[in-house]
């Protein structure tokens, strides 16, 4: 068994890489993941990646936030320390409502960003783990996982039949640990 | 890119069921009005609710010009596949703006609108009817004024309405982008003009109906109100033109951004809602409270009725993203939003003209079915002149491969 990791094709253009992709899935390659510096349109149903939770995510976050908020108001205007303000009653539902909603946005964005730190590893003053640094530039990078698929020399083909500027074997997963 | 095979020159038939339907709503609407008319006692109830509908036609009309001219200024690509139904209600508005303008007229001439500010004697110290409030107002709020401030802004919104519609017209003559340049520029012109009037327009059409009480916000929040009714009117067309068989080139990705602008504008109608509530509830001074006063004593059922509707409906329903993809969930909630804004604009109009006389029968339900038969006959006329698609417009490929 070889110490090679992950095997990146590099490719130039978008379509080529989707035609790639299609070269590998024919021939039964798991690909690992595909790296691009913009967004292209329908590769997630090619990749069969699953659909995203961030809404129901988001969603959680939210409803804490609304139940957080009400809970603050609640406690310190009704409960511990009743105000007169404007004659009305302590338990006025109307005045909670901007601060409920506010607090809700907070806690959703909040929520957010974190999962979004979480989920790529990337934290303020961490260095982010990039497989191959041009596909945050001008290339796009399909990897494959060199120790699930034997056929080495069969995959290099087929990435370069595609139209792969360049075929990397990358010993480390990462290459910016440093 | 899918390579499509659509038929451009594909032109809707307005016949069979759809004309017959829309003939027997106007007859029914007719009939109801005439009903109204015909007992004394109703004839100020009856103005309220023609003034009702007559408002929200000319409002769903003139904001089927205002997303044209959004779609323009935005260069919008998604929806350049689907214009020609805001562009049918687009072409509607003038007949729409005649209807409003007669029964705002005959409702000052007979005294049965607008009697907070237009009755005699109110502006005459010497008259046992004096106001001094209306009398201050009246500089701004008298009959000429008022009259002429309906036509000229009525009359700019339809000849911009017009001539978006008739560029779109030349374009499929000729092609090129001429018309659409000359769109994208006075579509410019559209919205800094309409962006401007609309509040004045519903401080004037509705707002007035009750001279004493005012509130800012009450311009953005009809606005609100006209822009969710008009993009559910279009979604309404356009899913039941492609149940009957046209339009097959809008997917559920079209759907799916109607359903968003429904579900954000719903949002905001509510935000701006509740900020016009708010404040007046926070402050609680009684020469604004008195306009929530009337709602809440007499008017309680619809004022959360306006809310459930309008609110809670469209923000629950059309959450889901899926449910924004399905024609079926899309029309129920775009009927509830519809609905909705009738209800939002009862309780709106009711209060200063009826007060607590109010009712819901035969003259609500009949003027309201009279005018969607309006609604339905001259917009599928409209619709039924052109090619359903702009074949020459420069963004149709986009909307053609549109995928979200």
């Amino acid at each position: 068994m070889s110490n090679i990791k992950y095997i990146l094709g590099s490719f130039g253009d978008p379509d080529e890489m989707m035609h790639g992709i299609e070269k590998l899935q024919e021939n039964n390659i798991k690909i690992h993941d595909v790296y691009t510096p913009m967004p292209i349109h329908g590769i997630e149903a090619k990749l069969g990646v699953k659909r995203s939770r961030l809404d129901i995510l988001a969603f959680f976050c939210g409803i804490t936030g609304t139940v957080s908020a009400f809970a603050l108001i609640y406690l310190t205007s009704v409960v511990d320390w009743r105000h007169n303000i404007g004659g009305k009653p302590a338990f006025a539902l109307p005045d909670f409502i901007p601060i409920m909603f506010e607090v809700t946005i907070l806690f959703c964005a909040f929520g957010l960003v974190g999962s979004y730190y979480a989920s790529t590893h990337l934290f303020p003053g961490r260095a982010p783990r990039v497989m191959d640094l041009r596909a945050t530039d001008d290339r796009f990078i399909i990897a494959v996982d060199a120790q699930e698929n034997g056929d080495h020399s069969k995959i290099d083909g087929l990435l370069k039949e595609a139209g792969a500027i360049e075929v990397k074997h990358n010993e480390r997963k990462y290459i910016s640990y440093e | 890119m899918g390579t499509h095979n659509y038929n451009f020159n594909e032109q809707f038939e307005f016949t069979g069921k759809a004309k017959n339907l829309s003939i027997a709503a106007i007859l029914i609407g007719i009939g109801s009005i005439a009903y109204g008319f015909s007992d004394h006692g109703l004839h100020e109830r009856t103005f309220a609710n023609l003034l009702l509908m007559a408002y929200y036609f000319a409002c769903v009309c003139m904001s089927g010009a205002f997303f044209l001219a959004v779609q323009f200024v935005a260069q919008a690509g998604w929806s350049a596949s689907i214009l020609r139904v805001p562009q049918a209600m687009a072409k509607t508005l003038p007949i729409a703006v005649v209807i409003l303008i007669v029964v705002i007229s005959l409702g000052l001439y007979t005294h049965n609108l607008y009697h907070h500010w237009n009755a005699p004697g109110l502006t005459d110290p010497s008259s046992g009817n004096y106001d001094k409030l209306i009398d201050g107002k009246s500089a701004f709020l008298n009959v000429p004024f008022f009259l002429g401030r309906q036509v000229v802004f009525l009359s700019i919104y339809s000849f911009f309405a017009i001539l978006l519609s008739k560029l779109s017209t030349n374009e499929d003559l000729e092609g090129g982008l001429n018309s659409y340049t000359k769109s994208f520029k006075y579509s410019c012109i559209f919205l800094v003009i309409y962006g401007f009037t609309t509040p004045i327009f519903a401080f004037d059409t509705v707002m007035s109906l009750e001279a004493h009480w005012f509130s800012t916000m009450f311009g953005w929040y009809n606005f609100a109100a006209m822009w969710v009714s008009s993009l559910a009117t279009i979604a309404v067309i356009i899913i039941l033109l492609r149940k009957a068989g046209y339009m097959q080139w809008v997917n559920n990705s079209h759907l799916h951004n109607l359903g968003q602008f429904i579900f954000g504008f719903s949002i905001f109608w509510t935000y701006v809602w509740f900020a016009q509530f708010m404040l007046i509830y926070y402050a609680n001074m009684p020469e604004e409270t008195v306009y929530f006063y009337k709602r809440f004593e007499f008017y309680k059922f619809w004022f959360f009725l306006n809310l459930v509707m309008n609110f809670l409906a469209p923000v629950l329903l059309l959450m889901d993203r899926d449910n924004k993809r399905q024609e079926n969930i899309m029309l129920g909630v775009c009927i509830i939003v519809l609905c909705g804004h009738w209800v939002d604009y009862y309780q709106m109009i009711m209060p200063g003209t009826v007060e607590s006389h109010n009712g819901f029968g035969i003259i609500e339900i009949g003027t309201a079915i009279g005018f969607v038969g309006l609604f339905t006959f001259t917009v599928l006329s409209a619709l039924s002149k052109k090619p359903l698609i702009a074949k020459n417009h420069p963004f149709l490929q986009e909307s053609l491969n549109h995928h979200l």
